[in-house]
């Protein structure tokens, strides 16, 4: 990590804080416009974090993609449907949910502190350290050449996500 | 470095999941699937920055083996992808949904049940 340690470690946790509470308050909240602008908080504390772990290209698309056009997205369809103040109540299952998630993060956690990650040192050794200097260039070259199917079934999946929501949403005549 | 990338990915996968599985208005799922979303992205920028493929520890990194590190990154670049066209058929199937019943309760929605 380039930044000072100290200063590094403080926005770390200050985007980790941000991200999972306005995360929490996304599934809390109790009006709905509220909880659609605090996820777009916790969008942009993800960006942050990767762009703390040399993913800044992925920081970029994430501010553009999830905090410009999903929260636009997000926000319309709320202000369009009705309930926009009461309409976040939970479901008779909540207790469920609760337990299925605390039992699931309690799982992850432990496996996360248990496993034997093998882990790059900070500073990356010889054949790595230049990866991550120009991201957005090399990910453009394997985006064009190793995952070149896949990049264009994106295109026709994105295609078909937008000839598919138009009509859904024409008006019948 | 890598074990709280993947504490932060792993509690906000379960809020998402919570409230995927807790919340009534569709919206509102939506929105904690698009949080689940993101958890996994993180932990995907997370181990493509910060582990070793499994292969290079034993063998050592062959040529032009950096562009491994980066497949976490594009993959996560893909998962973005699918995620915008998600969210925009998700939303448009709600619109028509609150245009056609009226009601965007997923209580409401039990058409098969009955």
């Amino acid at each position: 990590m380039a930044l000072d340690n100290a200063f590094a470690e403080a926005v770390f946790w200050m985007l980790a804080i941000v991200s999972v509470g306005s995360a929490v308050l996304v599934v809390q909240l109790r009006s709905m416009f509220r909880a659609a602008l605090m996820l777009v908080v916790s969008f942009f504390g993800v960006a942050g974090l990767f762009a703390m772990a040399n993913a800044e290209f992925l920081a970029v698309a994430q501010a553009l993609i999830y905090g410009g056009g999903i929260a636009v997205l997000v926000i319309f369809a709320v202000m369009m449907t009705r309930d926009v103040d009461q309409g976040n109540r939970s479901t008779h299952v909540q207790p469920v949910a609760l337990l299925m998630g605390a039992a699931l993060l309690a799982a992850l956690l432990y496996s996360i502190v248990q496993a034997e990650w093998a882990v790059l040192p900070d500073a990356l050794p010889a054949p790595f350290a230049s990866v991550f200097v120009d991201t957005p260039a090399r990910l453009g070259r394997l985006l064009l050449s190793d995952f070149v199917l896949a990049f264009e079934v994106a295109g026709v999946l994105l295609l078909a996500a937008v000839v598919g929501a138009l009509s859904l949403v024409r008006e019948e005549r | 470095m890598l074990e709280r990338m993947l504490i932060i990915s792993a509690v906000l996968f379960c809020v998402g999941l919570y409230g995927a599985l807790s919340r009534r208005h569709i919206i509102a799922v939506l929105m904690s699937v698009e949080i689940m979303f993101n958890a996994v992205n993180l932990a995907l920028v997370a181990f493509s920055r910060y582990t070793v493929p499994a292969a290079f520890r034993f063998a050592g990194a062959p040529d032009g083996a950096e562009r491994f590190l980066l497949t976490g990154q594009t993959l996560a670049l893909f998962v973005i992808v699918v995620a915008a066209a998600e969210i925009a058929l998700g939303l448009a199937l709600v619109i028509a949904l609150a245009r056609r019943r009226d009601t965007v309760d997923i209580s409401d929605l039990n058409l098969l049940r009955r």
